[in-house]
């Protein structure tokens, strides 16, 4: 029989020579034609014109005839289902059939047509079977529930479906009640609160009995049920465990892995002090072993999910070292995860052997996996303190291998090291130096250079390292350009004398030339910091650092609960909860582990993931006296001091005697070089600044004759990633709706239609309030601009970015995926307007943590020109002063999702360009306040400083005379979003 | 659950698809050709995740199978389900190829509607599956023999249909065995494990009740510690095997076994399927016997030349010969001639493998053999160091390197009048080499 010359018809004419085909009186000339149609079906071809044909052919008796019909139906009727109805006669006499075979084979097929009108018909049918004598019949019309409900959920409830599956858990063969529990499992993900599956004592004893005899498959339906159950208590989490550890030996690895899962579960409820306890214990370990000698793919989800059991309990696997070494032909999923067990079982009683193998494989052909052996060697010189030498000269070994990335990979790790144990093993830092020229990864360089900067006064020729890496700075990754301004900060702390220059330019490099503003804040930082008190400036950047933690890759401990409990799943392949690749509602019910109840260990708290952002709260006290708002300003504000003549001083530049009386007469920031901004001569400053200020005015003006500000479009999705569709679009919001104004151009040259757009879930809820509407096909270069309305409506997860939206765009051609960033004026609400009282005392109310601070440069507008533009965008002025020359707003905005966001709005209004906040006002103690209060300390020493978001209250202002800034300060309730909401004042501000 | 099921050929042309959830669309089958068969990268993972649909992935030969979902799934259930099926099609069929699968599309398609419901994998033994499965259409089955099918294919004993029927009841066992080593320069076992499989060829009568023993560790001490009034005939018994037993790591059973019974009295009693199966499979790490002992000295004479000695011991019964004894040593990539003279067998330099493979037929216990080899080297300029992987070895012998010993196995079949006694049994052992492995 040689049916693969069904594949290889590709005439011309075929649909309507099929046609006649099965039209045809002969019973094998119909059946061959069958096979090709499925044989087209197959390999994507349409072949749904021939809908009625086929179905003519439903009515035979040739059972593997019917069973090809049926296949043509399922894939097709639900583009032709007026059609479909045509099969529903068959499909009911065939569920009234004398042979089980095709009782169940109707009721199977039937619940896959996934048609409205017929699952109406469906009903009787499913109901019959569901109680039928035949139990074969029983198990198929049990999954059929599912199917029903995943079409119609609300049908099988009318019908009293889910009693009768219920039912069916306790019907006396174990495969229906495999079948059922699997059904009732599904139905229940999506309705986390219902209590469908009511799991009691009796009914998981009825349970554990089916397990003994079902299939494979049904054993694992069940074990995996039975691991969303709670037991009252450890008496009855043992007798269950007791009844599940049998399943250890069996020969499907998934049987095993969902025992697991169910142990490890119910585990948590046992005192430790129990022999049970330790006997469970030990025998977990041989099945767990014995997976790894499953096929490979199997062997990988094996070992994934020892990586988190080995978290979790470590003392499952702790003398089973050996069988995680590698293989010289395993797959290299295999190798890596092997390596990461390695390192997670490491201690003193094995490093030995530990570092043997590494070594060993540090030599193999795979990059990723050697890199990966590598750095092992120094997460064992961090974890196992008695191993650290032995790591080190390991290190050094492969360091005199030269092989390049091995190299750079050791040179990231021996910084770890030097961290970890201090003053130990810097005899190696010669050997390091010499491999200085062959880095050319960012991470080994930023390494390499915090190694230099760290060391520097042991180091004779660190200038000379350090400038030589200066001439690229532009080049350089951001890490590295971070690193190299600490490293060289560093040194002229250390060695003031001859490094001044170098600080100079690296500080100069950092402030001026560069557009990224974490670099920029962290020199003026250390700039402001060496201008006016350098001994604390060495307090903090030569800060003792706090020794680094031996597991930081460990799985948070919550994270790693859930993840238990999800064994043998995808999460735990990909160490994900299941929310973060699971679409909708399904399979997204939080799952926690059972606290502990009969130990006196203290009961781990069920954690409950927040989520989005909570939601802004009225405040309940409203302030008897209504003068509140004047005491607020008189706190918030210093008196305003004009400016120190900066300008002449910086002239000096390479002249300033830095070192006068030693590292002391740095004090005091006119002496020391401010950064070159600041030479902006005062006095032509001025008149442009005004000039400017006038022409934005105007324009001003104009822009609030419309609603809220919108940015010309943008290019979201090139036409090279999409196969010719280029989208551009912007958003806009006009009169309380917000849309997404899109262009659609077609680049390609065939024509596009079928448009649809879809958007992930995101932090606001947007969605498409109506379909994507294209009218008419787009042509090969031709646009079309639509503007698709949104609503707020939609699921929300929170983004990172907050304001980041991922958007799907379907055609004829494929689905596109892009993402994009919305402005959050866009959410700003029409009713945002608070009132006055109500603002004080919510500014009030909101802690004080929950300020953010931000400068808006250069935005010479006054305050009505201001509040104007930005009541057009709808943010409301609550209230104005002016206090000693300064205009003063209180703005109030509200979200989409109801959160409130105050502003102060602080104005300089006249000769703007002079005013600048002088040192009083903002002090260095202030500056490193804030620092310690942000614990971050250590970072300023160490590797990895982040700036968090009032870094930008750090800004370059606090040193340099501007043309015109206006201070603003935010509270709101969630926090996260003044970062945006400063977008948003800058973007309307600003256009 | 399983969303779909697509099985491609190496081209990355569809032979078999199968959606069995709504949320799987056709741009899924195109999703998993672009980005695994297609990708230039060699494939970094069996699961892979791509815009929110994960994809799990075998390979037979050239045909890829994959399953798709969207469902936060049983991972580990899906592969077992991926290499049943392919079980599953080799039984029907044969070999996993392209033209086999283009040969049997229907057949397959009507497999994939049995086996695979709506995602949930059912009942995939093929014992019952070949019972209705028969790509002959339905002959006028009686209603008798229908629900004969259907209590086989969901009862309890879903792997045997009844009245099977012998004229001679007859039984194999094979203790099949593969070592696994791993040995440093040195002589020192890094890692040495025996993983074991009992297959059983059975051809009894009616539904027979066996019982497997074996000299398991736990049972035999189990035994000697029993009460006074055991008989002194089970001490004998036990004198005479004791020191043999081993102790069995960890073992998995072919589902026909009753594991509950096995964990509570550690005895293995079953109703076998007809035909072949692979009853248990085991592992075992402690006083395995290593059949071979390699002993390799490579030493590099300056930039140009290697020279390799390798010998290799047989270490056990003097009356028993091992077969097919093939070592594996690895040459350098910028090989450009080699020289090899051995004591036994034949040796050759394969240029295309990168290895000297010496063969030697048959070799027996206690003796030794030796190869030389002059390797000379092309110049590279090439910084990296040769990674020198492990010498590897394959043989077979006619032993179980674990030290595992067939008891018994006793058959009863209360309904039919035969017993224990009629029972032809033939046990076989054969140990063969798994990764054994020296480095050198």
């Amino acid at each position: 029989m040689t049916d693969s010359k069904y594949f290889t018809t590709t005439k011309k004419g075929e649909i309507f020579e099929l046609k006649a085909e099965l039209n045809s009186d002969k019973k094998e000339k119909k059946k061959e034609a069958v096979k090709k149609v499925i044989a087209s079906m197959t390999v994507g071809k349409d072949v749904s014109a021939l809908f009625p044909d086929v179905v003519n052919c439903m009515q035979t008796d040739n059972l593997e005839l019917k069973k090809l019909v049926y296949l043509y139906l399922m894939n097709y009727a639900k583009s032709q289902p007026d059609m479909a109805i045509m099969a529903v006669n068959t499909f009911v006499k065939d569920c009234e059939d004398p042979n089980p075979l095709i009782r169940a084979l109707a009721v199977r097929t039937m619940g896959c047509i996934r048609v409205d009108k017929i699952t109406e018909y469906l009903c009787e049918p499913l109901r019959k079977c569901l109680k039928d004598e035949d139990p074969y019949v029983r198990k198929t019309a049990a999954v059929c529930v599912a199917k029903l409900h995943d079409i119609n959920a609300q049908l099988v409830e009318d019908q009293g479906f889910l009693d009768t599956l219920k039912d069916l858990i306790s019907d006396s063969n174990p495969m229906v009640v495999a079948n059922a529990v699997a059904a009732l499992s599904e139905i229940a993900e999506s309705h986390p609160s219902s209590n469908l599956l009511d799991l009691n004592p009796q009914s998981i004893n009825k349970l554990l009995t089916a397990l003994n005899e079902c299939t494979e498959w049904g054993q694992i339906f069940i074990l995996d049920c039975l691991a969303n159950y709670m037991p009252k208590d450890d008496r009855e989490a043992q007798s269950i465990c007791e009844r599940v550890t049998p399943r250890l030996s069996h020969a499907n690895s998934a049987v095993v892995l969902s025992a697991v899962k169910v142990l490890m579960k119910f585990m948590e409820m046992l005192s430790k002090d129990l022999d049970y306890y330790g006997t469970l214990l030990k025998k977990l370990a041989p099945p767990l072993v014995t997976l790894l000698s499953a096929e490979p793919e199997l062997q990988y989800v094996a070992l994934r999910n020892i990586n988190l059991i080995v978290q979790k309990r470590p003392e499952i696997l702790k003398h089973e070292m050996k069988v995680f070494f590698v293989k010289y032909n395993d797959p290299i999923y295999v190798k890596l995860e092997k390596l990461d067990i390695m390192i997670r079982l490491a201690s003193q009683a094995n490093i030995a052997q530990v570092l043997a193998e590494l070594k060993e494989y540090a030599t193999e052909v795979d990059v990723d996996f050697v890199r990966k052996a590598v750095r092992a060697i120094g997460r064992c010189a961090i974890k196992v303190e008695q191993s650290a030498e032995r790591c080190v000269s390991t290190l050094l070994d492969l360091i005199q291998t030269k092989v390049n990335y091995v190299v750079q990979e050791a040179i990231v790790v021996i910084k770890d090291i030097f961290r970890k144990y201090p003053n130990k093993y810097e005899s190696v830092i010669a050997t390091l130096c010499e491999n200085l020229d062959s880095l050319d990864e960012p991470e080994a360089r930023a390494a390499m250079i915090w190694i230099v900067g760290e060391y520097a006064e042991r180091i004779d020729n660190a200038d000379e390292l350090l400038e030589s890496f200066l001439e690229g700075f532009h080049d350089e990754s951001t890490q590295v350009q971070l690193q190299l301004l600490t490293a060289i900060v560093k040194l002229f702390l250390k060695k003031p004398t001859e490094t001044q220059e170098l600080v100079q330019q690296v500080l100069s490099l950092a402030t001026q030339d560069s557009d990224n503003p974490d670099l920029r804040d962290r020199g003026y930082i250390y700039w402001r910091l060496l201008s006016t008190d350098p001994v604390a400036a060495k307090e903090v950047v030569l800060a003792e650092k706090p020794l680094i933690s031996e597991e930081t890759d460990l799985i948070e401990p919550t994270l790693l609960d859930e993840l238990i409990c999800y064994i043998g799943t995808l999460a735990s392949v990909y160490h994900k909860p299941p929310s973060a690749f699971v679409e909708g509602g399904r399979g997204v019910v939080h799952k926690s582990l059972p606290p502990r109840t009969a130990s006196s260990e203290s009961a781990e708290s069920p954690e409950t993931a927040p989520t989005g952002a909570p939601p802004g709260e009225q405040p309940d006290v409203i302030p008897a006296q209504g003068d509140l708002l004047g005491d607020l300003l008189n706190l918030d504000l210093g008196p305003p001091v004009s400016g120190p003549p900066l300008a002449t001083s910086s002239v000096q530049m390479g002249a300033v005697d830095l070192l006068g009386g030693g590292l002391d007469s740095l004090i005091g920031g006119t002496n020391f070089v401010a950064p070159p901004t600041a030479a902006v001569p005062a006095n032509l400053g001025a008149p442009i600044g005004s000039g400017l200020s006038d022409l934005f005015d105007l324009t001003s003006g104009v822009g609030t004759l419309s609603g809220s500000y919108v940015a010309p479009k943008a290019v979201w999705l090139p036409a090279m990633k999409a196969k010719g569709l280029e989208i551009s679009g912007t958003f806009t919001r006009q009169v309380g709706s917000i849309s997404m104004d899109l262009q659609l151009t077609n680049k390609a040259l065939q024509v596009m239609t079928d448009f649809a757009i879809q958007f992930n879930r995101n932090s606001f809820g947007l969605a498409p309030a109506a379909p994507l509407q294209v009218h008419a096909p787009l042509s090969p270069n031709q646009t079309v601009e639509i503007s698709l309305p949104l609503s707020t409506v939609g699921s929300v997860m929170k983004m990172e970015p907050l304001n980041n939206l991922q958007v799907a765009v379907k055609n004829n051609i494929d689905v596109f995926y892009f993402s994009t960033l919305y402005p959050l004026h866009i959410l700003f609400v029409e009713d945002g307007k608070m009132d006055r009282q109500m603002f004080l005392a919510t500014w009030k109310d909101i802690p004080n943590e929950n300020e953010a601070q931000f400068q808006i440069r250069d935005c010479p507008l006054n305050a009505e020109a201001a509040s104007s533009k930005l009541q057009s965008s709808n943010i409301f002025t609550v209230a104005k002063r002016n206090v000693e020359g300064q205009d003063m707003l209180y703005q109030s905005l509200k979200l989409t999702n109801g959160i409130w966001v105050l502003a102060e709005l602080r104005i300089q209004p006249g000769n703007p360009s002079c005013t600048a906040w002088p040192s009083r006002h903002c002090p260095s103690w202030v500056l490193l306040a804030v620092l310690v209060g942000g614990g971050l300390w250590r970072g300023f020493g160490g590797g990895n400083f982040r700036l968090p978001v009032f870094g930008c209250c750090m800004s370059p202002s606090l040193l340099v005379p501007v043309v015109q800034d206006l201070e603003l300060s935010l509270k709101c309730r969630a926090p996260e979003v003044s970062q945006h909401v400063y977008q948003a004042y800058e973007t309307i501000l600003k256009n | 659950m399983i969303g779909g099921l697509f099985i491609y050929n190496h081209k990355g042309e569809v032979l078999i698809s199968r959606v069995y959830r709504d949320d799987i669309g056709r741009n899924a089958v195109d999703a998993f050709r672009v980005n695994v068969i297609h990708a230039r990268q060699q494939v970094r993972s069996p699961v892979t995740n791509i815009a929110r649909t994960s994809f799990f992935h075998v390979k037979r030969s050239n045909i890829w199978l994959a399953a798709v979902t969207k469902q936060n799934v049983n991972a580990a259930m899906v592969f077992e389900f991926l290499y049943k099926m392919c079980d599953v099609m080799a039984a029907y069929f044969g070999k996993i190829s392209e033209e086999n699968i283009k040969n049997n599309f229907v057949l397959i398609y009507e497999l994939l509607d049995e086996i695979l419901d709506f995602g949930y994998p059912q009942n995939s033994e093929t014992g019952a599956l070949k019972t209705f499965i028969t790509q002959q259409g339905i002959k006028s089955q009686t209603k008798e023999e229908q629900s004969q099918i259907t209590s086989q294919v969901t009862g309890q004993i879903g792997w045997r249909r009844e009245g099977i029927k012998y004229r001679r009841n007859e039984l194999f066992l094979d203790v099949l065995e593969s070592v696994n080593l791993l040995m440093s320069p040195q002589g020192q076992v890094l890692s040495a494990h025996v993983s074991g499989r009992v297959v059983m060829k059975s051809y009894l009568s009616g539904m027979p009740e066996c019982k497997f023993g074996m000299n398991d560790k736990i049972v035999i001490e189990k035994q000697g510690k029993g009460t006074a009034d055991e008989t002194s005939k089970r001490c004998l018994r036990q004198e005479s095997c004791g020191k043999q037993s081993i102790a069995i790591d960890d073992c998995t059973f072919h589902q026909c076994v009753r594991l509950s019974k096995f964990d509570s009295e550690r005895s293995i009693s079953f109703i076998p399927p007809d035909g072949e199966f692979e009853l248990m499979r085991y592992r075992t790490t402690k006083d395995i016997i290593l059949p071979f002992r390699v002993i390799p000295l490579v030493r590099e004479v300056g930039r140009t030349k290697l020279e390799v000695k390798v010998v290799i011991k047989s270490n056990f019964k003097p009356s028993l010969l091992a077969q097919k004894i093939e070592v594996r040593i690895p040459t350098p990539l910028n090989t450009s001639g080699v020289q090899v003279i051995c004591m036994k067998g034949k040796a050759k330099y394969k240029a295309s493998e990168n290895a000297i493979v010496w063969k030697i037929k048959r070799m027996a216990g206690m003796k030794e053999s030796q190869i030389s080899a002059e390797i000379e080297l092309l110049p590279t300029n090439d910084k990296k160091k040769w990674a020198r992987p492990p010498i590897s070895m394959n043989f077979e012998v006619p032993f179980a390197p674990s030290g595992l010993k067939v008891r018994y196995l006793k058959v009863f079949e209360p309904k039919l009048n035969y017993s224990d006694h009629d029972v032809i049994k033939w046990v076989r052992y054969i140990g063969r080499s798994g990764i054994y492995e020296t480095r050198c």
